[in-house]
């Protein structure tokens, strides 16, 4: 009871302090390290969401990148103002419903999140039944296919052409107030025993369903509640960078979002925060490779592409040397921190707050 | 043996391809009673567990638990109107606490819904603890209270086996399967192993029906036993009874050594 409510006051401490950090970095930081940090946040609900369908139940998705695009799609369509709309569809003019339908940005968020989970239960009922690598590749051609519909389906989506000019709400209070949202709803539920029903299934489907589990609700429920928080994170994505196409939903984006999961830790929520800062800053700092530079009498021309082979150097080296990620699948908590002294103290605070 | 069998098994078959693992088994599981299913290896003992826990749909034949037709139902919804079951080769979650361990066998009792969890209502943090304080319970009832927070996998193999009974334990069952519980104990594990069955049986008020290749364990604990060969029963009745059986003495032993051993 003493630790719970000394928990609860380092936590409200810990989020006044991350507070602080972003209005000081709103006033203070450059629009570069601005964009940086609220690519965290989102790179962070993104790895969240897959952490919880493939880390904590045990599904290997690759369909991220498809839930990603039904949220940055729908969000995208209802923050845009009716006369831009009616100026950007220039292939075919958008659909009735469609281009007068406004929505505060909350809302659309929201609606972006829920258009996901619908498609997700909506493929989950046949593609779950599915196990391992099989799951994998149906899902990714889920995706592909939703791309390749987003790209033809003119008076809704634009067409090749994407949608452009979107509205750039989300700024630092949005992203970390969806990511606290997120990282919340998470945690209350993998803290539960329902998280240790999911866990159960990734473990050992046959002897979860011999304790009564019904497992093929479970992970449909997993898979949608994921892919809900994928659509959040897409229509996120879509206002920070206020220009969203079909070629943006690749499966790179999947890849480099598994990569932060799989780094941070499978099964492991601070694992997949800290692994979202790791990766995200270690890909804009890697730019520098990729500059020209002098090493004594060498003079290296810039490679473009350089940082992508030595990030993928590092992947092989995580996978040889440490293939449980970061953290594994412990969480930092604040009985550890306090018990392993001030070494871990120096994280940074985005992955203090969680427990 | 006066009141309703618990479990009733009519012609139950079983076959897979061409090869009837399991033939036309008739058993009445009596009430309340410590019972015993045994064969050579092969005889289609795990396949008749596998049946009855709704893991294989039978050929044909049917499963009746506690007058209810459970035949070709699913694993889980099985287990929620009562039968438990422990497996062969241990089947514990291994990266999850013991406490955890026990904790998942509650859930199928469990009222409140999913989206309890994120939004913390009251029934729903009073339903955990009340599934922690079960759990812990369970926990103490079979001597693993200490070991509440280790990893299921690191405990020594006999208390493996003793997480498992109370895992399945915890689904509050009225009928309890377990299959070679005493596989790979030592002589005094197994006689733990026996005392402990006795006290699980006594102390939940339990069916039990148990495979076993130790006989010591089988004829100690058991008050009936079936025996299946190649997937047919050849022979039923008390202990003493299946000890001095001529065809079960020649399944396990083979004919030519029980001619040798005569002569």
């Amino acid at each position: 009871m003493n630790n719970r409510s000394r928990d609860l006051a380092l936590n409200s401490l810990a989020l006044a302090a991350l507070a602080a950090f972003l209005y000081w970095a709103h006033t203070s930081f450059d629009g570069y390290k601005i964009q940086i940090l609220n690519l965290i946040a989102v790179n962070a609900i993104l790895a969240l969401s897959l952490n919880l369908i493939y880390g904590f139940t045990g599904m290997f998705s690759l369909g991220h990148a498809g839930f990603m695009a039904l949220g940055a799609y729908t969000s995208a369509i209802l923050i845009l103002p009716s006369a831009q709309k009616q100026m950007m569809w220039i292939i075919e003019p958008l659909i009735w419903p469609l281009s007068v339908m406004n929505a505060p940005f909350f809302v659309a968020v929201l609606a972006g999140g829920l258009v996901a989970a619908f498609f997700a239960l909506l493929i989950a009922i046949p593609v779950l039944r599915l196990g391992g690598d099989y799951l994998g590749i149906a899902t990714l051609g889920f995706s592909e296919i939703i791309r390749v519909v987003l790209t033809n389906l003119n008076f809704i989506t634009n067409g090749a052409l994407g949608i452009k000019g979107i509205p750039s709400y989300a700024n630092l209070w949005w992203n970390y107030g969806w990511l606290l949202l997120t990282t919340f709803f998470i945690v209350r539920l993998i803290n539960s025993n329902f998280g240790n029903v999911l866990k159960a299934i990734r473990d050992d489907e046959i002897a979860a369903k011999n304790m009564g589990i019904n497992t093929f609700f479970y992970r449909v429920l997993s898979f949608t509640i994921g892919a809900f928080f994928a659509g959040v994170g897409g229509a996120l994505l879509g206002s920070l960078v206020t220009t969203i196409d079909p070629m943006m939903f690749r499966f790179v984006l999947t890849f480099n979002i598994l990569m932060i999961t799989v780094t941070g830790g499978l099964g492991s929520i601070s694992g997949s925060i800290i692994g979202s800062v790791v990766i995200t800053v270690l890909l804009e700092w890697l730019r520098i490779v990729e500059s020209p530079m002098t090493i004594g009498s060498f003079a290296i021309p810039g490679i473009p592409g350089m940082r992508m082979v030595i990030f993928s150097l590092a992947l092989i080296l995580i996978i040889l040397f440490r293939r449980e990620g970061i953290m594994g699948m412990r969480e930092l908590s604040w009985d550890m921190l306090f018990s392993r002294g001030s070494r871990a103290r120096n994280h940074d605070e985005e992955g203090e707050d969680r427990r | 043996m006066t009141s309703a069998p618990i479990l009733k098994l009519e012609n139950l078959t079983m076959r897979f391809g061409g090869l009837a693992a399991v033939s036309e088994l008739s058993i009445d599981v009596p009430r309340g009673a410590i019972v015993g299913l045994i064969g050579p290896n092969g005889a289609g003992k795990t396949t008749v567990f596998n049946m009855v826990t709704g893991f294989y749909r039978p050929t044909h034949g049917r499963v009746v638990f506690d007058g209810d037709d459970i035949t070709g139902l699913q694993p889980h919804i099985i287990c929620r109107s009562g039968i438990s079951r422990t497996f062969q080769n241990i089947r514990l979650f291994s990266h999850e606490t013991v406490l955890e361990n026990v904790m998942i066998g509650c859930h199928v009792r469990r009222r409140s819904k999913w989206w309890s969890a994120p939004l913390g209502l009251p029934s729903f943090k009073e339903e955990e603890e009340r599934i922690r304080r079960k759990s812990l319970d369970l926990l103490e009832s079979v001597g693993l209270a200490e070991y509440a927070g280790e990893t299921s996998s690191s405990l020594p193999y006999g208390a493996q086996r003793r997480l498992e009974i109370a895992r399945a334990l915890a689904t509050d069952p009225k009928f309890l399967l377990l299959d070679e519980p005493a596989a790979g104990m030592n002589p005094q594990e197994s006689q733990d192993l026996m005392a402990f069955i006795r006290g699980v049986q006594k102390r939940f008020g339990l069916t039990i029906l148990l495979i076993e290749h130790d006989m010591k364990v089988v004829m100690g604990v058991c008050e009936y036993i079936w025996v299946l060969d190649y997937g047919v029963k050849i022979a039923e009745g008390n202990p003493e009874a299946i000890q001095s059986n001529q065809k079960v003495i020649v399944a396990y032993l083979g004919e030519e050594y029980v001619k040798y051993a005569e002569s």
